[in-house]
């Protein structure tokens, strides 16, 4: 039965991958739907088996083969359904089924081959998100993380005869690379210690020791699992590579790199709660890098001009919030931001992708504006989103982000809430930066997709420096005008609007299971997932059919005394205040008086060069890691060993051979009687030396 | 009775003449001829160790030479007219074609 989850979009795959070549778009397109909706139809069957069995024992097990067996050693892929794997495989393949909807009439514009090609890639990326998910141990869990790197790959450079777009791809695959590697270390160190790589069996082995002292082996192998987790989840210093994803379509953008696979850092996070909260010194770490990831997303985030990349820093600026949770302990808040997050950046991407479609392939911000009238679906979805991700009261943002501000202030972490309500500010107003200059005002180009916006921006503010600028001018192919509208802009077309309006109504609601104590609920997702979060006995889970919660519930609202109940009461009013003041600043700058912004940059002209192109890390990294890189392997490796020694080695081999043979050569002369006289001459000396010994 | 000595002297004589004959003459039969007379001091040398030691092994030998060395004329002569009427010639350094 679980199985049958990820086996569905495989299915898609196989028959997309073997014969979408052959198919009309219609049917590859409704394939790729239908075994998403199969799966979601699965989930939900399983999830309610799941639900209905006591909540200790919330586990369904499936050993599909014993796939290593060697000595002691003995693996199985096995999947496991618990409470964090139900959330997570129904925003896998709920949210992938309605954006694999959108999808249909996104790219319909797209050849038979390339439609199915794009269909297949996406079911195929929702096989390993589910098996990543799914997966009961280190190494099932793996063959997805790394599936979904592939998928990625594959989907950000889907238009691989644009170079930005192919060299966005191998940028994120080799960045990926780095935090596999660490990956890879963690889980062997975990198996050289524990002996075995099943989560259940490591969290019971680790539940009863102390927490590590000082830095010891659990810290070491939780650190490189956060290095994993920084590559895939772009975070510091490894998160250079999602904004550059932005090169592939949309829908792409939406599902993997805002609502699903970045998450899968969080996830493993989660999955290993038990192991990472063994390892104080991991946590601190990841808690600080989740801020100052949150903080310094967000503030590149106020300046860019593309409107993806602005939501792409989002992301990594909502992720970072998510590890933040993860940091000081509230997995079960982190998990509820991944969810609600999913809800909201995803109807955010997909409104974004509304919006470039209806304008051609046009991304630049500055050359937007005045859409509310003509597209009203994608405006009102677009600004529940941005309502959502702001934190404003009601909205699904607003729990989870409150529930990770207010576990971070009561468990100490003053100065990381500090950098928490700050971003949140700057969450606010950066998204309603988007939404004013795309929606509200005049329109600023009638002209469908501009050339070179970089010379309209030159000629608007002459007091910046264009070349400068980042920008890439259209993200889709020529084939993109083949309907021409003139002036006339379209909204979203049904199947683009089904998914827009779902997506806005789970931005409202998704945040209403876990409504904290201190509202009168009594955050239903977070004792959900406690099970999760604690150590199983190894004796139950054997039968996979008992299994008793540990001790160690990650506590968060249901233990809320009545003054941490006025604290949070009081750090909810405060945040609010926030995003309100924080969609207040945007309206006012950018609404009112637009001057001001532009004042703002020629006053502060070094910081804004410095967010406008990301603090140069982007050039510090090619600085000192790429062209160091290049170098050694240019100039040491391929002129150096590679020409000299390793081809030198053969020509010298060869070049021996040769002049040798020239010397030996002539002694065939070709002449009876010259080799008669060496054999004469050769019996003489034999004998003689025989005679004469 | 003469002394085996004087037998493998002219035998040494006769293998010396032979061998001159290889190395100097310009001409493939009377190089050939040459090889038969080294085989021939061969078969005197044969022959008298077998005198001189009182058994047959030298003679029977020496027959097993000659039959050998009737078939290697036989060989080598045809191999010479092959090559005479390849290259209208029979001086060995005419054929040094086979060489790198």
């Amino acid at each position: 039965m679980i199985a049958l989850i990820p086996l569905f979009p495989l299915l898609g795959f196989v028959i997309n991958a073997s014969m979408g070549r052959r198919l009309p778009k219609a049917v590859s397109g409704a394939i790729a739907c239908l075994v998403m909706l199969a799966s979601f139809a699965v989930s939900l069957m399983v999830v309610w088996q799941l639900a209905n069995l006591a909540p200790p024992q919330r586990v369904i097990e499936q050993t599909l083969y014993t796939w290593i067996a060697s000595g002691d050693f003995v693996l199985d892929l096995t999947l496991r359904v618990d409470p964090l794997a139900a959330v997570m495989i129904l925003v896998i393949t709920g949210i992938g089924s309605l954006i694999h909807i959108y999808s249909t009439a996104y790219m319909h514009e797209e050849s038979a081959p390339e439609y199915a090609r794009y269909f297949s890639y996406l079911n195929l990326f929702a096989f390993f998100m589910l098996v990543l998910v799914l997966g009961a141990n280190f190494l099932v869990l793996f063959i997805g993380w790394e599936g979904v790197g592939l998928c990625s790959y594959l989907l950000i450079g889907f238009w691989f005869e644009k170079k930005s777009a192919a060299d966005a791809g191998k940028k994120a695959f080799v960045v990926n690379r780095i935090g596999d590697y660490a990956f890879i270390l963690g889980t062997l160190l975990l198996f050289v210690r524990f002996g075995t790589l099943d989560f259940q069996r490591i969290a019971s082995a680790v539940a009863p020791l102390a927490p590590d002292s000082d830095f010891g082996a659990l810290s070491l192998a939780t650190l490189l699992l956060f290095i994993g987790a920084t590559g895939k989840s772009a975070q510091i210093p490894l998160y250079v590579w999602l904004p550059d994803a932005m090169e592939g379509p949309t829908p792409v953008s939406a599902l993997i790199h805002a609502a699903t696979m970045v998450t899968a850092g969080v996830y493993m996070i989660g999955r290993n709660a038990v192991l990472f909260s063994h390892a104080p010194e991991t946590m601190a770490v990841v808690a600080v890098i989740g801020a100052a990831t949150a903080l310094m997303a967000g503030t590149i985030g106020l300046v860019q001009n593309d409107i993806k990349r602005v939501l792409a820093y989002s992301t990594v600026s909502q992720l970072g919030y998510m590890f933040l949770a993860m940091g000081v302990g509230a997995f079960g808040a982190g998990i509820f931001h991944l969810y609600t997050h999913a809800f909201f950046k995803a109807c955010l991407f997909l409104g974004s992708g509304a919006v470039i479609h209806a304008l051609h392939g046009e991304q630049d911000i500055r050359n937007m504006g005045g859409l509310k009238a003509s597209l009203p679906i994608t405006y009102w979805t677009f600004l529940i989103g941005s309502l959502a991700i702001a934190g404003v009261p009601g909205l699904a943002g607003f729990f989870s982000k409150d529930e990770i501000l207010f576990d971070t202030f009561a468990h100490g972490y003053t100065i990381l809430w500090t950098i928490g309500i700050l971003t949140s500010l700057l969450t606010a107003t950066y998204m309603f930066r988007l939404v004013f200059l795309t929606f509200h005002g005049e329109r600023r180009h009638e002209a469908p997709a501009p050339e070179h916006p970089e010379e309209e921006e030159a000629a608007a503010h002459p007091s910046h420096q264009p070349a400068a600028d980042p920008l890439h001018p259209s993200h889709r192919p020529a084939t993109a005008d083949s309907h021409s509208h003139g002036n006339h802009l379209h909204d979203a077309p049904p199947a683009m609007a089904l998914a827009l309006v779902v997506l806005a109504l789970g931005s409202v609601l998704a945040g209403y299971i876990g409504i904290p104590a201190a509202l009168g609920g009594h955050n239903a997702i977070g004792g959900w997932l406690a099970p999760s979060f604690s150590a199983r006995s190894v004796t139950t889970l054997a039968t996979g059919q008992v299994a008793e919660a540990g001790q160690e519930a990650s506590g968060t609202g249901e233990a809320a005394g009545e003054g941490e109940r006025g604290l949070e009461l009081s750090l909810m009013v405060v945040s609010s205040i926030v995003a309100v003041v924080g969609i207040g600043l945007a309206a006012f700058i950018w609404l009112k008086r637009r001057e001001i912004a532009d004042r703002l940059a020629a006053t502060f002209p070094g910081v804004y060069r410095l967010l406008l192109n990301k603090y140069y890390v982007d050039e510090i990294y090619d600085a000192t890691i790429v062209q160091p890189i290049r170098i050694v392997s240019q100039e040491g490796l391929w002129r150096g060993v590679d020409v000299h020694i390793i081809d030198g080695a053969v020509n010298g081999t060869a070049s021996i051979v040769d002049g040798s043979s020239s010397l030996l050569r002539r002694l065939q002369s070709g002449s009876v009687r010259a080799y008669a006289g060496s054999l004469f001459i050769g019996v003489v000396l034999i004998l003689g030396y025989y005679l004469w010994r | 009775m003469i002394p085996l000595g004087h037998y493998l002297v002219v035998s040494a004589i006769l293998f010396a003449i032979g061998t001159a004959g290889v190395f100097l003459r310009r001409n493939l039969i009377t190089i050939l001829l040459s090889i038969e007379i080294m085989l021939n001091a061969v078969n005197l040398s044969f022959v008298a160790f077998g005198r001189s030691h009182g058994t047959v092994d030298g003679q029977i030998i020496t027959f097993f030479v000659m039959t050998v060395a009737a078939a290697e004329a036989a060989v080598g002569l045809a191999i010479v007219i092959a090559l005479f009427r390849h290259r209208e010639s029979l001086n060995p350094d005419a054929f040094t074609s086979l060489k790198w």
